[in-house]
């Protein structure tokens, strides 16, 4: 018997392929996945992903948190990139609203729409321009 | 020969010009092809997630949870992406023509638009024309989720609290080198893939609650749209500034022979006039 494993982050697939026994750590504590496991869906805590392979070597990842789900035949690891925590994320929101907040601070010509979307159009039409110059060489 | 040697002058300036354009646009090229290779490899985890998005809520159809529920439109929220720099031909521009346009038809509706702006020239555009709740410039061409948390997570929070219905992302999808089209998706409410390969009677054992799992993914399911997103619009950005480059270093070119022409003709002035001036002089003493 063998499980499917897709090991994967958001900048990245890390393993995928199939494998006898994995092992990650879970919110509740490490867990053992066996080919035919219930359906599980948990957090992950910062550790180790291991997957074994029948007459072969452990490969092992680290993974800083994310999310696992376990159907019969399939693991999916989600592991994040970065350690999350809600205070990190909220201080990491505030510096985004800080940033904004500041360079509006900054911007004294404020325009209207219609004054947005002539500009917009000027440019389009300095472009289109150029392309035709470009053609017409 | 004055005049010839200051189109000499002109020939070389321009030189300098179309090497510094041909050196941009080979980084360009280069640098665009790492950034599709970076969009290829944040594939895996988006199609992943959404599956497991799919079983869930085919698993436990009765809990929803806001992020995925319709709800009558009053505000709409926009996550913009554009670049950091300039000279990527009409990239930007278009971009935030659709967005415009986008705008004008919610507001017509009478409902509110908020921005948050990812990126240098949306966030100096926009700047202009209406508030921008968050930003995050200065990505540089390999950008991290991490950079992007905070600000996806400004727009969630309003999410939450009813200050938008829904959620958009603007940005540029890479069609190919030549083709880079301006493009909205709609972030939330989020629409569960269709997986009927599962069995009827299921359900997961859950570690800890299943709402705040859901939470989780869903969360991490916005992020990996958003950063998807970004890393798209840098491969956009390198393929309209190869394109850029490559015509203004054409372009470069097409001057140095209008300039080589002239100087030509005008040393060939020079040399006529000065035969005739030697004939004319051995004319005279003879």
């Amino acid at each position: 018997m063998k499980i499917h494993v897709d090991v994967v982050s958001a900048e990245g697939e890390i393993y995928s392929g199939s494998a006898s026994m994995v092992f990650v750590a879970a919110e509740l504590g490490e867990v053992g996945i066996a080919p035919r496991h219930a359906p599980l869906l948990t957090r992950m805590r910062p550790g180790q992903v291991r997957v074994q392979q029948e007459g072969q070597d452990e490969v092992t990842f680290f993974v800083s948190g994310g999310v696992l789900e376990v159907q019969p035949h399939l693991v999916t690891v989600l592991a994040d990139t970065v350690e999350r925590a809600a205070d990190i994320d909220e201080a990491e929101a505030e510096k985004a609203k800080k940033r904004a907040e500041e360079a509006m601070s900054e911007a004294h010509d404020r325009v209207d729409m219609a004054r947005a979307q002539a500009e917009l159009a000027e440019a389009a039409a300095r472009l289109s321009i150029v392309q035709k110059l470009r053609s017409g060489h | 020969m004055a005049g010839a040697k200051e189109v000499k002058g002109k020939i070389k300036s321009v030189e300098n010009t179309q090497k510094i354009t041909k050196a941009m646009e080979m980084v360009a090229a280069s640098k665009m092809r790492k950034a599709q290779e970076r969009v290829e490899a944040a594939r895996p985890y988006a199609e992943k997630i959404r599956r497991t998005i799919g079983h869930l809520s085919e698993a436990n159809p009765d809990f929803e949870h806001p992020f995925m529920v319709e709800r009558e439109v009053n505000r709409v929220g926009m996550i913009v992406i554009s670049t950091d720099r300039g000279l990527c031909g009409g990239l930007n521009i278009n971009l935030f023509r659709q967005v415009l346009a986008e705008m004008r038809h919610w507001e017509e509706r009478n409902v509110p638009v908020e921005l948050v702006v990812i990126g240098r020239k949306a966030a100096s555009f926009f700047r202009r024309l209406t508030d921008i709740k968050a930003e995050v410039v200065d990505l540089g061409d390999r950008p991290h989720i991490d950079d992007l948390i905070g600000t996806i997570k400004v727009m969630l929070d309003d999410y939450r609290e009813g200050n938008a219905d829904r959620l958009f992302l603007m940005g540029n999808r890479f069609v190919n080198t030549m083709t880079q089209k301006p493009e909205s998706q709609q972030l939330l409410p989020v629409q569960p893939a269709d997986d009927n390969d599962l069995p009827d009677h299921w359900d997961y054992i859950y570690e800890p609650e299943p709402a705040e799992l859901l939470e989780d993914i869903l969360v991490r399911y916005v992020e990996a749209q958003v950063y998807q997103g970004v890393v798209e619009n840098v491969a956009c950005e390198m393929a309209a500034r190869m394109v850029a480059m490559k015509s203004a270093s054409d372009n470069a070119g097409d001057i140095i022979d209008d300039l080589q022409l002239e100087y030509n003709k005008q040393r060939q002035a020079a040399i006529t006039q000065e035969l005739s001036e030697i004939v004319a002089g051995a004319a005279a003493v003879s």
